[in-house]
């Protein structure tokens, strides 16, 4: 008998107490949790992110989409970054500022490679703002999960309010589970040496997120 | 399990040891009560964490009663997304599975993320036997590993070691390893992470085969998920060309949506954050174009003692354990004894009522396990899937002392009552150590009042003939000192 088999016999026998029952999944499980914590407005759910974001230490920049080429050359140029990784299909006009090298990720480039980069900037599936978290699914202005793991400096673009969601349950919605997903709450930190936080070990020891409102703030009518 | 730790003294003398080494002692307070704290101020900010809490409970409470229906349904998800699918009935067929798996790469080393399944096969050691050399790359396990210790704590493994201890692990054992640690290494605990990253960079970029666990399993889409802090484990998950996940079987939940409930629970429970850094979700493989992660995927489904526990009635609700640490950091017993004392990967409350029944009570660190608490209950306050660990334990010491039927390897078999009175001995010894630490007696002393029903009419051993024409005094429901407490010394009208 195959080892599938005999587990699946013994389970069958461990529960031969255990009446079965058809019941759909969605009637048996009790969900009267919430579905956000809180009401808020959008202003006040992209506070949330802002604020929760850098809780956990990630630094958090907000401009208008119009701004948003010359802040992400001022932070390039600020940190003194001379490559730059680029997922396929980030949009042009965000780097049409920078001076640093476009340096593109293909399916053959090695870890060494990457390793040689001195920066990486992405768009992102979505935030969610009370848990501080960014979500990248590898979709094409994010580009495959490595590129924002091995350099060590990710500047991440999130366009608000659109890409915002309140809460784990309602980011769970909206994500297709058969993407690769990376969910970044802050830059990758250690609480293993006598429960001192360090930040930084393996990851991007500096994360920088980008909240660009879709319109530039001086067309807003008042 | 692939059995105890080597020579593991039973419970009383492995804490006993513990509770003599103040090092220890310091460091396991100041750790305990330093996540305890900002643990209960994380669980505080969520208003619906009691509705979290029974919906987890209600969602692995279903999993497991369907659980072959969800082991199919799993596989059949995994393999469609371009995933194979192993079956392990015990710890050296995991072993066997893994060791075979490597091999055919053709490497001779694997990175590995910290993973709770791997450590209860002992999969290392069989790895380093057939020659393949597993990097742990946690900066705990590194720690444990490099000073060739034992992991102490679920979550935080070296937490017995303080940054003096390290930092000498560090300079005298990373050279032999890989790349040394700097020169002038201090023990600021920046630098050591720092030492630990250049030490692991190197190993991480060449790797060519990656071993994990994962915290979940996703039946109806095949998605498995790993929480982590560092970024080893996104390293491990996706720099390597293949991926070995060795995953105990009752890791699964129904939906994805289901993680809606545990992704909430379960970092606010452990690290006692609103999220933990990070979280890598992966369903099978990517195409050749996408190349997102490894080519090669391996799910290994452990048994190993999980379908002997679900037999079990009342014990199998141990199987709910997204081992998140919370019981382990508010358990009276685990401060002062330390997580070695337990003998097992599993330390603390839960390791209490899941080893025993993974790998049965024959063994004497096992039998007196179950006698490794003092039942206050803390443990099941905390817990984020209501896991009523106090009631396991007393199941499990009235199994010791009485007998009764079991499941081992599938089979029944009935236990005999514990030759020679063992229980009632390892019972009198976890009471001397207690007797012997007053903080301990405070709680433990509940001990004795729940579990009365158990307590021999007569003495055992030496004591029998005395007791052949009397009674032993009968427990009392409540103890002195609680009752006190409670009635301010009977000046309230509390009986
Ligand atoms: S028993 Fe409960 S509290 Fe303890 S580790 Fe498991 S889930 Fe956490």
């Amino acid at each position: 008998m195959s080892s599938r088999d005999a587990i699946l016999g013994r389970v069958r026998r461990a529960l031969a107490d255990v009446r079965q029952d058809d019941t759909p999944y969605d009637e048996i499980i009790d969900r009267s949790y919430l579905r956000e914590h809180g009401h808020r407005s959008v202003e006040e759910t992209v506070d949330l992110l802002a604020e929760n974001l850098a809780d956990y230490r990630a630094l958090v920049h907000r401009c208008t989409e119009e701004e948003l080429p010359e802040v992400l050359m001022r932070l390039l140029a600020e940190r003194g970054s001379t490559s730059v990784l680029v997922p396929p299909q980030l949009p042009p006009s965000w780097l049409k500022a920078v001076d640093a090298t476009r340096v593109h990720d293909r399916a053959n480039s090695t870890p060494h490679e990457l390793d040689r980069v001195d920066s990486v900037v992405t768009g992102c599936a979505l935030a969610i703002a009370e848990t501080g978290t960014i979500v990248l699914d590898g979709s094409p202005d994010q580009g495959r999960r490595r590129i924002t793991l091995v350099p060590d400096h990710h500047i991440c673009v999130v366009r608000v309010p659109g890409q915002v969601v309140s809460s784990v349950p309602q980011g769970l919605e909206r994500l297709d589970p058969a993407r690769p997903m990376t969910w970044i709450s802050g830059p990758s930190a250690t609480s293993d040496i006598e429960l001192d936080r360090v930040e930084g070990v393996h990851g991007p020891r500096t994360l920088e997120v980008v909240l660009v409102s879709g319109q530039p703030r001086a067309e807003v009518v008042p | 399990m692939s059995g105890t730790f080597v020579g593991m003294p039973a419970f009383p003398k492995a804490a006993h040891d513990a509770v003599n080494n103040p090092t220890l002692r310091g460091n396991l307070r100041h750790a305990t009560h330093t996540i305890r704290a900002k643990r209960a101020k994380a669980v505080s900010e969520v208003s619906d964490w009691a509705a979290l809490r029974e919906a987890g409970k209600q969602i692995k409470d279903h999993t497991l009663r369907h659980l072959d229906r969800y082991l199919v349904q799993l596989e059949e998800s995994v393999t469609r997304a371009g995933g194979t699918v192993h079956w392990a009935a015990d710890a050296d067929e995991a072993n066997r599975i893994v060791t075979g798996l490597v091999k055919a790469t053709g490497e001779s080393e694997v990175v590995k993320v910290k993973s709770m399944a791997t450590q209860e096969i002992g999969l290392n050691e069989a790895l380093e036997a057939e020659g393949i050399h597993a990097y742990e790359t946690d900066l705990a396990e590194l720690i444990v590993q490099l000073g060739k210790d034992r992991p102490s704590h679920i979550l935080v493994p070296a937490i017995h070691r303080n940054r003096g201890e390290i930092r000498d692990i560090f300079a005298r054992e990373m050279s032999a390893w890989g790349r040394p640690a700097p020169d002038g290494l201090t023990d600021t605990p920046a630098e050591l992470a720092e030492a630990a990253r250049l030490h692991l960079r190197e190993k991480f970029l060449r790797a060519k085969v990656g071993i994990s666990g994962a915290n979940f399993m996703v039946a109806e889409t095949g998605t498995l998920v790993v929480v982590e802090s560092e970024g080893n484990g996104r390293m491990c998950l996706t720099l390597p060309e293949t991926l070995i996940s060795v995953v105990g079987i009752e890791k699964i939940v129904p939906t994805w949506q289901d993680l809606e409930v545990f992704l909430q629970t379960l970092p606010r429970s452990s690290t006692a954050e609103r999220m933990n850094p990070y979280t890598s979700m992966w369903t099978g493989t990517t195409d050749a174009q996408t190349a997102d992660g490894p080519r090669t995927f391996h799910l290994v489904l452990l048994d190993n003692g999980r379908t002997d526990t679900l037999a079990d009635q009342v014990g199998r609700q141990a199987l709910r354990c997204i081992r998140c640490s919370a019981c382990l950091n508010v358990c009276p017993v685990y401060e002062r004894a330390g997580g070695h004392a337990y003998g097992s990967v599993y330390p603390g409350p839960i390791g209490a009522i899941l080893s025993p029944q993974l790998r049965g009570t024959a063994s004497e660190i096992d039998a007196s396990l179950p006698y490794a608490s003092s039942l206050c209950g803390a443990c099941y306050e905390v817990c984020p899937v209501a896991i009523d660990i106090p009631e396991v334990l007393v199941h499990l010491r009235e199994r010791v002392a009485q007998g009764g039927q079991v499941t081992r390897q599938g089979t029944k078999v009935v236990l005999k009552p514990a030759k020679g009175h063992a229980a009632e001995r390892a019972a009198m010894r976890a009471a001397r150590w207690a007797l012997s630490h007053p903080g301990a007696l405070r709680t433990g002393q509940r001990l004795a009042s729940r579990t009365r029903r158990l307590h021999p009419r007569a003495l055992p051993g030496p004591g029998k003939a005395w007791t052949g024409s009397r009674d032993l005094p009968a427990v009392p429901a409540e103890p002195f000192r609680d009752w006190w407490q409670r009635t301010q010394g009977g000046k309230e009208n509390g009986k």
